[in-house]
């Protein structure tokens, strides 16, 4: 079904998307001139395909739960932000705060996201083709960033328990990240985040994993009850 | 919030609907900006002749032409709203000095060969049909829409700011040393009319050009002693420069074909501007000066 935001109200189209009839059989949607609206496919939460053809603004897919969502084209500020479940697939590039407290679910981005990727996420997946911004990963606490590009300064700064894995260079390190070993159990991991992301001309062996030194955390694993 | 937008032209064809392009983007930014908008047209002419873009409020027009017209024996004047564009051989100072003595309702708010300042408070909707921006047609433009935070919404308190011949600054952000820096320019015979931070910025720019400093040297010096969040478009006579802070905390993205370069604080505002689905899309990375044509 195809949904025209030139001749549709963002909220019309947001809240026929977020009520789905689940007794129709509909699950594929196209949406059309999103002409940078922003919130487009925000609080989607059953499964379904939904293609943008053409650019949107900020928060695009925000909250998402089970759908998968496609954006043929750039997305502003803070994509699937607080991302439960589902997937996002960007075609652009991306703005800032990419995958924001994402929870969970698996964010793609074809081209580059700029800073705070994946800032304070929290289990969510996210695959960066291109490159990342300064303080991508900035408060990270689980969940895997994957960048095949280069990273920009204060990388992962004060992070918790996300696994960053870099292909290019890294311009910085934040405070309390560090460079960590590739164990085998990792590179089988980044294989299959690679394979699935059908990304074929680059080898898991070219990436570089951080994490945190845990140095900074404010409690101690070995003081919980 | 606030918002900025700007257009630079490459191909001639376009500079007759300017105008209509970038009102289209101003008033899309309405939503960054409801208080007071402004906007800033290059158009060059030919001639000796400066044009000095004044707004005289609620001055009675007849009257002070003629007035106006006693100071100056080359004076041509048109009136569009509340401002006025007077073309004159007379220098900026002169020109400044007969405003300030006889003139006191009016502001002075920008001079050159080819800009005309145009800006009040009010929608940027409305703002822009009181000017009838549609209408105007040159070879760039910038502006704004303001969301007013440390100053109070007035015409002075608008955007773009006048920071020399042909040149002008809007600003979306805010200058957390403006009080400091305003003293020191002021000790350096750099002039304010506002309270605005951004006016501090505009003054730091003249102040830098008057000390025969390029743009670009001007705005690498800025990320030194500017503090605070900002991304400004700086217009020249050739064109514009554009500069994020280093944190990049205000948003700016930047469309490129081979027509125009625009560039906007939401995606939203350009999405009306021809080809732009095609279009290289990027936003300036933060810390780093770009400019066009000049």
């Amino acid at each position: 079904m195809e949904l025209d935001l030139k001749k549709l109200k963002l909220r019309n189209v947001n809240e026929k998307l977020q009520n789905l009839d689940r007794k129709k059989n509909e699950r594929d949607f196209t949406i059309i001139n999103p002409e940078g609206n922003h919130a487009v496919c925000a609080g989607l939460n059953k499964e379904m395909n939904v293609t943008i053809k053409g650019h949107v603004g900020y928060y695009c897919a925000g909250m998402n739960q089970k759908a998968n969502i496609t954006i043929e084209g750039n997305v502003g500020t803070g994509v699937a932000e607080n991302m439960m479940s589902g997937k996002v697939h960007v075609k652009g590039n991306a703005s800032q705060s990419a995958g924001a407290t994402a929870h969970g679910g698996l964010l793609v981005i074809d081209g580059d996201a700029s800073s705070r990727c994946g800032i304070s996420m929290k289990g969510v997946d996210i695959i960066v083709k291109g490159s990342v911004g300064h303080m991508s990963g900035f408060m990270s606490q689980s969940g895997n960033l994957i960048v095949c590009g280069n990273a920009g300064e204060a990388l992962g700064d004060s992070l918790y328990e996300t696994n960053i894995y870099i292909r290019g260079k890294v311009k910085s390190l934040g405070a309390d990240c560090i460079e960590k070993k590739m164990d085998k159990k990792h590179l089988n991991k980044l294989k299959k985040f690679l394979k699935d992301a059908e990304i074929k001309n680059f080898k898991a062996e070219s990436f570089k994993r951080y994490g945190s030194a845990r140095k900074l955390y404010n409690f101690k694993i070995d003081n919980s009850y | 919030m606030c918002g900025i937008v700007g257009i630079y032209l490459k191909n001639e064809k376009l500079n007759n609907s300017l105008g209509s392009l970038l009102a289209e983007m101003l008033i899309n930014m309405g939503s960054r900006g409801p208080d007071s908008a402004g906007f800033a047209i290059y158009n060059e002419e030919n001639g000796e002749k400066l044009k000095y873009s004044i707004c005289i409020n609620d001055t009675d027009y007849e009257n002070f032409k003629k007035e106006l017209s006693e100071h100056f024996d080359d004076a041509d004047i048109k009136k569009n709203s509340d401002h006025i564009i007077l073309k004159t051989k007379k220098r900026a100072n002169d020109v400044l000095k007969i405003l300030k003595d006889h003139f006191k309702n009016t502001s002075l708010v920008g001079y050159g060969k080819s800009i005309e300042i145009f800006k009040q408070v009010g929608s940027p909707h409305d703002v822009v049909k009181k000017f009838n921006l549609n209408n105007y047609s040159g070879t760039h433009a910038i502006g704004h829409t303001r969301m007013a935070t440390e100053s109070a919404i007035t015409t002075d308190g608008s955007h773009p700011y006048s920071t020399g011949e042909d040149e002008c600054l809007v600003h979306n952000g805010s200058l957390s040393n403006h009080n400091n820096l305003r003293r020191k320019l002021k000790k350096n015979g750099i002039n304010f009319d506002s309270e605005n931070d951004t006016e501090v910025a505009a003054g730091y720019i003249s102040n830098h050009l008057a000390n025969k400093k390029n743009l670009k040297e001007t705005l690498n010096d800025g990320l030194r002693d500017l503090d605070g969040f900002y991304t400004f478009i700086t217009g020249t006579r050739n064109g514009f420069a554009v500069l994020r802070d280093e944190i990049a905390c205000k948003p700016a993205v930047i469309a490129e074909t081979k027509d125009y370069v625009a560039i906007a604080s939401e995606f939203q505002a350009m999405a009306h501007l021809p080809g732009v689905n095609d279009a290289k899309i990027f936003e300036p990375e933060p810390g780093v000066v770009y400019s066009w044509g000049s």
